[in-house]
């Protein structure tokens, strides 16, 4: 989130789509409650199922699957329109003035400039700003009417996200989107600006093959609305598990490092050149003034290599930046997959994981799993992924064919572990633990220690013996492993290795304002130094002080970066430092002190003046918001344009030549199979999740079973009178790929719709059930994972696949 | 609020109540806000688990429900209804349904067994399993269709508005588990007014022109009230009775009908003896 969950109570208008709080996030739905509650704030949902979230709202929009940024670009369209934008915001914070280069194209075609149909790629150099490598800075226009300045080609690219044709894609009818556009654009009538909206959004927006397009026209709109670095207003990202916005911030994805630092690769021939790559140089207009806070990369890479690699790295070896795996393509969560089933993945370790579960397209990470040597699951219950080769379908003498050895490790549940969880808000929260693991399950962290230690082992042995089996000892040999118990390390110990520590005095750092590139500080994430100080665990405070009662709750726990609650809160003042809404100041610029003050800690250099127009978005080399995404940016566009789905009922009606997104990355084995209306895939299917259960986990927990204890297809009741079929009734939901059968749950709440002049249905499938559970092994269920359904297309920017919006056909079965 | 909890009536009791009039206690009651309830069944774990219910079987019946209706080991049940209104728009109710701890209990008025259902003075009904001999009498004397008998034990339950923990000044288990805060808990005047300003800023902000209280006069009032969407029609909240009242026939039988039928008993008593004294012992023929 650039917000926060708090931080909610204080809007007046939430546009909540491509997400379900009320069923997924029910502790964090309390503040927009609140907000109606005690602000009279409105909300709008957008989905295609009316769900427990919209049966809280003000308005409720049915949409269908995969067309949001056809919608949210209608959206963009009308605020411009109506002159219903923050103009002086729109002029000094973002790039709204900045000129393009001659030569740029926009994608009426489907195609922007730069298009190579036979690598399937863009050449982005077209996507770029004029005067971005000249002395006198980029090129501007001030009053946005230069043709080729952002503002124009913004405008000229929507002008065709008319309301009739957001009806022909959405299937939302002309006057409920004009309805929907007026009341979140109503905010911004007049040119009042004390308002602030917010739009809150999860995997609705991010399961697609033009999942992060569809953030950025949100990101745009909430620009163009100046609502990014307001109290309730920001694009607020609901993230779908406790920890997982830890995870990407630790790194748990294949192209960052900790801190969102970026993986060499083997271009970088030394340190330099990489950092030469991966650091962003300021790029502005000369009058302007850029913090450009990623200029520090060298301090956060070197301080990271330290804290890897400890006395090994130093500056002779480059900091020991060749002990860093340099990825040479992509190997993202469906590429591994589809490696393993191509047969070059010999061994997984699948901690917490449910791989086969998970998908998408489940029946090929089965059959992947077949050609792997070994498995290693980690987990608190046997499930489908340590269970693959006994998977429905599979017969004993199948079983018997398949070599992969599967070792089971027992693991321990969150409640047996301490450590931080960082909320969708950023906020570092330690917890303890409630009871130790069970019998024979051990803590993540031993598990891994345990291993690590032992493949050192092996590699010190061969070394000793002077045997040269392992490729490259060196980054696993000098790894720093200096807890206090190697074995099973404390969190603690390793929280504080995480902030960092200032190598000479051992001291811990007190913030990344402290980081050097000389070698004498070490921090494992850059983002999190400053979370344990000398003064303590700063993520363990529970101060109640809210002074301001803008929910900043500054003593609570400690977030990313530097304890700031809301990012990019210099944009909440106007361009003299004067906050847009009196009541609701976060930070202002002081002149007695010739400083930014303020409840919240201000997201800019905090003694720059105003008249240096330093631009609120410092994490960008231009310092001001993105309408536009330059050059290598974005794989598939510097506007997001509306693609349809891989599977899609329709052509699309912008550019039926060029449908689906050119770049949006497909696979092409045996089983990944699309399928087309023509073949009778006529039902546009989305999965998604419950209040009730938690993925694939609290199917085996007797209390969630009971609340919701079988799977179930939710499907219209149009749609199942035409095919006489009644509630409870048996289903079998077929796509290219595989099959799933559960029980119909026949409902008013999703209606047909009419796409592009075509009867489209759509049909929701809850993932929370597969082969094992309490269910599942009572025979009350088809044992079928609802991800058997779904294609393993992924957007090329994120590589999160279409899990939602893909083809299926519908059958009553006997 | 808090405090030793004192008893206002106590079911098949004659007799004054001990204690009646010693100490003011202050009504409590339950808010539920509908317009705000999100049917995440949070409380109807936290009610099992403080009671110490079992979890139990359910099936798939075409509903989020999780079941039909309470049961004795379920006190409280939240039930989904699908709502098309007139003007198009669709509308998914929540209600969370449990005893509604009326000021006039029908289940107390119609239970014969003595102690067997107390009602506290700050407005709590309570059963006690220990007096109660299963007669189900109560299920005819409850407009809401609450009180569930269990055929193991034959014992009738229902929701307890956590006595236990009121008593010792906590809000009920379902109060402090509701995340969103759907569910406040206070006095009956603090709780109403908080209800009716809430169903005023409904009218006045919101489409729902028809937003009321539910606290039914037909059994006096209830220690559990509702702020619905529209209070013109509380029956699309999954069957709530518009206008709840303590059942006629109960009334009847346990009030004039009862000492009807006391006088029909002493008479007829009367009567037989007058005959035996005036003409003797029945004589048998000596023919």
């Amino acid at each position: 989130m650039t917000n926060g969950w708090i931080d909610i109570r204080n809007t007046d208008m939430m546009l909540i789509m491509g997400g379900n709080p009320a069923e997924n996030h029910p502790c964090g739905f309390k503040w927009p409650i609140e907000a109606k509650r005690n602000r009279n704030a409105k909300m709008i949902v957008v989905d295609p199922r009316f769900t427990r979230t919209a049966a809280t709202a003000d308005l409720f929009v049915q949409i269908r699957a995969g067309s949001d940024i056809a919608f949210l670009g209608g959206m963009v369209k009308y605020a411009i329109e109506n002159q219903r934008i923050a103009r002086d915001y729109l002029i000094h914070y973002t790039n709204a003035a900045f000129i393009i280069q001659e030569g740029f194209k926009l994608p009426d075609d489907g195609l922007f400039s730069g298009f190579d149909h036979a690598t399937n790629t863009y050449d982005r150099a077209s996507w770029t700003y004029e005067g971005a490598d000249k002395p006198t800075g980029l090129s501007y226009d001030l009053t946005l009417e230069n043709p080729r300045c952002v503002f124009q080609l913004l405008k000229q690219h929507y002008s065709r996200y008319t309301p009739e044709i957001v009806e022909r894609i959405t299937g939302i009818p002309r006057s409920e989107f004009l309805k929907a556009a007026d009341l979140f654009t109503s905010i911004r009538k007049d040119g009042d600006m004390k308002k602030a909206a917010t739009i809150l959004y999860a995997v609705g927006f991010t399961q697609h093959s033009s999942a992060t397009q569809t953030i950025r026209t949100a990101a745009i709109l909430q620009l163009l609305l100046g609502n990014v670095g307001r109290a309730g207003g920001g694009v607020n990202a609901l993230r779908g598990h406790s920890n997982i916005q830890g995870a990407t911030d630790m790194a748990g994805v294949f192209d960052i490092l900790p801190g969102y630092l970026k993986m060499p690769n083997p271009a970088d021939a030394d340190f330099k050149s990489y950092l030469a790559r991966i650091t962003p140089k300021a790029a502005k207009p000369a009058p302007w003034d850029s913090f450009n806070y990623w200029s520090n990369t060298p301090k956060f890479a070197v301080s990271f290599l330290k804290a890897m690699y400890g006395d090994a790295a130093k500056k002779e070896n480059d900091w020991a930046f060749h002990y860093l795996p340099k990825i040479d393509r992509q190997y993202s969560w469906a590429q591994i997959w589809d490696d393993m089933y191509q047969g070059h993945i010999k061994g997984l370790l699948a901690f917490g994981m449910n791989g086969v579960a998970i998908g998408p397209n489940a029946q090929k990470n089965i059959d992947a799993l077949k050609k792997a040597d070994w498995l290693v699951v980690c987990e608190i219950y046997p499930d489908e992924t340590s269970e693959f080769w006994k998977s429905p379908g599979i017969t004993p003498g199948e079983m018997k064919q398949i070599p992969t050895t599967v070792y089971r490790l027992p693991g321990a549940g969150f409640a047996e572990k301490d450590g931080t969880f960082v909320n969708s808000a950023r906020w570092l929260q330690w917890k303890s633990v409630a009871v130790p693991p069970p019998g024979q399950a051990k803590l993540d962290q031993e598990i891994l220690a345990r291993i690590f230690l032992k493949v050192r082992e092996l590699y010190q042995l061969e070394l000793n013996q002077k045997e040269s089996r392992g490729k490259f000892p060196d980054p696993i040999l000098h790894a720093t492993w200096d807890y206090t118990d190697p074995h099973n390390p404390s969190l603690a110990e390793v929280a504080r290795e995480i902030n960092g520590r200032d190598l000479s005095s051992g001291q811990q750092l007190p913030g990344f304002a402290a980081l050097k590139d000389d070698g004498t500080t070490s921090s494992g994430n850059w983002l999190y130094c400053g979370s344990w100080t000398e003064a303590g665990a700063m993520m363990q405070r529970r101060g109640t002080e809210d002074p301001s009662g803008l929910g900043v709750y500054p003593n609570w726990g400690w977030s990313w970066p530097a304890n700031r609650r809301v990012l990019y809160n210099r944009a909440s003042c106007d361009p003299a430092g004067n906050p847009w809404d009196p009541d609701r100041k976060q930070i202002w610029w002081s002149e007695s002190a010739q400083r930014w003050v303020g409840p919240d800690v201000p997201d800019i250099k905090p003694d720059s003046p105003p008249k240096d127009h330093m631009g609120p978005f410092i994490m960008n080399g231009e310092g001001v918001g993105r309408l536009f995404v330059p050059g290598a940016g974005l794989a598939d566009g510097p506007f997001p344009e509306h693609y349809e789905p891989a599977e899609s009922p329709v052509a699309n009606a912008l550019h039926p030549n060029q449908s689906t997104n050119p770049i949006a990355k497909k696979f092409h084995s045996t089983l990944d199979k699309l399928g087309t209306p023509a073949e009778g895939y006529n039902i546009v299917c989305t999965t998604y999740r419950l209040t009730e259960h938690y993925h694939y986990w609290t199917k085996n927990n007797p209390m969630n079973v009971q609340l919701m204890p079988e799977p179930f297809v939710e499907i219209p009741s149009e749609l199942a009178d035409s095919l006489g079929l009644r509630g409870g009734e048996k289903v079998k939901v077929t796509s290219a790929r595989g099959h799933y059968i559960a029980k119909a749950m026949v409902t008013r709440r999703i209606k047909g719709m009419m796409i592009d002049g075509k009867k489209v249905y759509q049909i929701g499938i809850p993932i929370h059930w597969g082969y094992r559970g309490i269910a599942e092994d009572a025979g009350e269920t088809a044992l079928t994972p609802a991800n058997l359904l779904s294609p393993a297309v992924i957007d090329p920017n994120a590589f999160t696949p279409e899990f939602k919006g893909f083809l299926v056909k519908l059958e009553k079965l006997a | 609020m808090s405090g030793t909890l004192r008893i206002q009536k106590i079911s098949g009791h004659s007799g004054p109540v001990p204690g009646a009039g010693a100490q003011r206690q202050e009504q409590v009651c339950k808010l539920i806000d509908t317009t705000t309830c999100i049917g995440c069944k949070a409380c109807e774990v936290a009610c099992l688990e403080w009671n110490d219910l079992p979890f139990r079987e359910t099936f798939f019946d075409n509903t989020y429900q999780t079941m039909p209706e309470t049961a004795w080991n379920y006190w409280n049940l939240i039930k989904f209804n699908e709502h098309p209104r007139e003007d198009g728009a669709m509308q998914w109710l929540m209600r969370k349904d449990q005893c509604m701890h009326c000021a006039d209990p029908g289940c107390l008025a119609a239970c014969p067994a003595d102690n067997a259902i107390v009602q506290y003075q700050n407005g709590i009904v309570d059963f006690q399993q220990e007096y109660c001999i299963g007669c189900q009498y109560c299920v005819t004397g409850c407009p809401f269709n609450i009180p569930k008998f269990n055929p193991a034990t034959k014992k009738m339950f229902k929701c307890t508005l956590c006595t236990d923990r009121v008593s010792q000044g906590l809000e009920p288990a379902c109060i402090k588990a509701c995340p969103t805060g759907c569910l406040h808990f206070g006095t009956k005047d603090d709780m109403k007014e908080l209800a009716e300003s809430r169903a005023q800023q409904l009218r006045d902000h919101s489409a729902y022109a028809n937003a009321g209280v539910y606290d039914p006069p037909g059994v006096g009032g209830t220690s559990v009230i509702y702020v619905l969407h529209d209070i013109t029609n509380p029956e699309a909240y999954g069957g709530l009775p518009s206008n709840p009242t303590v059942p006629w026939t109960v009334r009847l039988w346990k009030q004039p009908l009862k000492w009807l039928g006391n006088l029909a008993m002493i008479g007829g008593l009367i009567g037989v003896t007058m005959h035996y004294l005036r003409f003797g012992p029945k004589r048998v023929d000596r023919e």
